[in-house]
């Protein structure tokens, strides 16, 4: 099944919301919760960072039987260096945000550590493509 | 007992049907069918927020009467500490537990002071090498019942100790069987309770195959009992033996300070437990040792059981607990060597109760249409058709459990094109009427 979502621009009240309505469709889809766990934290991550340095964009989700496939997009302006964002406790987070107790560095390496597959496609000033794969059986 | 007992059960008499319970229940577990409420056992975790919403006070805990406590010879009580809060604070502790020696009972054992043996065992946990942090408190049955369902991720993070009141039922037994010499099958211990979810721990425990306490009384229950007999009840027996770190534990934030971690989170109310465990299960927690989550708002005393105001009895409580710090000069009370062990029998596992289907292609297809009908359905939330909110009724119709005209809203459409299509047939007339 497919599921969109729009994720709101600087909003950190709502940030979140898709991953955590993602995440209650997985449970009801009986999925392990280990499997839940692995999609709706590197969601949520790949979410945040949308909200935050993306300038908003919106979540593209494919749930089949065997894997859950996560498509954040934004418009933003792209990550300068990738393997540097890629670094634990690497941040380009402004004071504000961090003071909201985001921005802390882990976003990458969290999507790294819980995604399956991630592949990120970002380009200077078009914005990001994260891809996310979480399969339930492995 | 089965898996499935509760202590929290319907009043059909009283019930309206009304829909304040429903909107309040954490995990979704009423929904009102021909006029009363219902609750699916298997999603209930008898945390007693419908008992306190009711306005009717069609919600109720079964506990047990008084009167369990005449078939056994030797009778011990043993309160929970939300007890001190109840009375007004010039009654010492030791006249509050005396007290229960004038209400039938032989002798008292104060759950606050098998607190003080969890807490220490907690204490010796959290030092440990490997335990999975947050560790997250198991004295609240309602909280456990809640990662049971919710949050199976959590279930490793639960501290498997025995709760005070088992670890006091047991104390106080073996006490009594060695020290008066009674045969253990002749004594009684009952425990005095502001908590609904207690009674179901004792009749249906998770974490043993049967509980040590043989009946379990409500505070209010015996409340005026109590209170009649206060004033002319001779203290000069000794009964308080708890330090303040036990008499503590009744209030949110009393069992964290007890296990003296610099960080520990505490969080009371179960809407607020949720947010919090929602939280540790996405690793958004971050450097806190120990969490204790107690369902009701403001900890045990304000269990829907007890009859004190929540906020008045925690201003009690704060007076017998500096009256035992002072008596203290603030250091803990020994605890007595206690060699038997205090970690659960039995493991808990997860109940995914709201999964759709055993097959995750027939689940899909039913998320799918779950979804559908939910895009469909008018998103007012109005609990009408007896469910708590929209996605709910999308979600008993794929289950098969409601209809979509359960809904008034989509009723009225329907009416509205039936109506219409008779209106149409009215106008019409068989050619040879003319």
């Amino acid at each position: 099944m497919n599921l969109h979502y729009e994720i709101p621009s600087d909003d950190l009240a709502h940030a979140g919301e898709a991953s955590s309505s993602v995440k209650k469709m997985l449970v009801q889809l009986g999925i392990d919760p280990v499997r839940i766990k692995k999609a709706a934290v590197s969601m949520y991550e790949a979410e945040i960072n949308a909200v935050i340095h993306g300038g908003g964009g919106s979540a593209e989700v494919t749930i089949d039987s065997d894997k859950i496939v996560i498509r954040i997009i934004d418009n933003g302006p792209g990550i300068a260096d990738l393997e540097l964002a890629m670094q634990e406790g690497y941040t380009t987070a402004s004071d504000d945000i961090r003071e909201m107790g985001f921005g802390a560095g882990m976003g990458l390496p969290n999507m790294k550590r819980y995604a399956d597959e991630l592949d990120i496609q970002t380009r200077p000033d078009k914005g990001t493509i994260v891809t996310i794969v979480v399969y339930f059986h492995q | 007992m089965g898996e499935y007992f509760h202590s929290v059960t319907l009043d059909e008499a009283k019930c309206k049907g009304c829909t304040n319970c429903i909107k309040r229940c954490p995990t979704e577990a009423i929904r009102v069918r021909h006029g009363k409420a219902r609750i699916i056992n298997e999603r209930c975790i008898d945390c007693g927020e419908c008992i306190r919403i009711c306005p009717y006070h069609a919600k109720k805990a079964i506990t047990d009467d008084l009167s369990v406590i005449d078939s056994f010879k030797y009778k011990i009580a043993i309160p929970a500490p939300t007890i001190y809060g109840q009375f007004k604070p010039e009654y010492s502790r030791n006249r509050i537990l005396n007290t229960f020696c004038s209400i039938g009972f032989d002798d008292v054992y104060e759950v606050a002071r098998a607190a003080e043996y969890v807490s220490d065992a907690t204490r010796k946990l959290l030092s440990e090498d490997g335990a999975k942090k947050p560790l997250i408190s198991s004295a609240c049955p309602a909280v456990v019942r809640l990662i049971q369902v919710r949050f199976p991720n959590l279930i490793d993070n639960l501290i498997k100790l025995e709760s005070p009141m088992e670890v006091a039922a047991k104390m106080a037994k073996k006490k009594t069987a060695e020290k008066k010499k009674i045969d253990p099958s002749d004594i009684g211990v009952f425990f005095i309770t502001p908590c609904a979810a207690k009674a179901t721990s004792v009749k249906a425990p998770y974490e043993s195959k049967q509980s040590s306490v043989d009946g379990v009384i409500s505070i209010k229950s015996i409340y005026l009992k109590l209170l009649a007999k206060i004033d002319r009840t001779d203290e000069s027996r000794q009964l308080a033996q708890a330090g303040f770190e036990g008499i503590r534990w009744a209030n949110s934030g009393g069992e964290g300070l007890a296990v003296e971690t610099d960080s520990f989170l505490a969080v009371d109310g179960i809407h607020n437990v949720i947010s919090i465990l929602e939280a540790v299960e996405n690793d958004k927690i971050e450097s806190v040792d120990f969490i204790e989550a107690l369902a009701c708002t403001g900890g045990c005393l304000g269990g829907p059981l007890a009859v004190e105001n929540v906020y008045v009895a925690k201003t009690r409580i704060k007076k017998h607990v500096e009256a035992s710090k002072a008596v203290q000069k603030g250091s803990r009370l020994p605890l007595e060597p206690y060699d038997e062990s205090i970690v659960w029998t039995e493991e808990i596992a997860y109940k995914p109760v709201l999964k759709l289907d055993s097959d995750i292609e027939k689940a899909m297809k039913k998320l799918e249409t779950l979804e559908r009908i939910n895009k469909d359905l008018p998103g007012l939330d109005c609990g009408a058709c007896g469910a708590p909110s929209c996605r709910a009724l999308a979600e008993d119709i794929v289950r098969g459990n409601a209809y979509e005209t359960d809904c008034i809203f989509k009723l009225r459409e329907r009416v509205r094109d039936l109506a219409a299509q008779m209106k149409e047939l009215e106008e019409k007339s068989p050619p040879t009427m003319g």
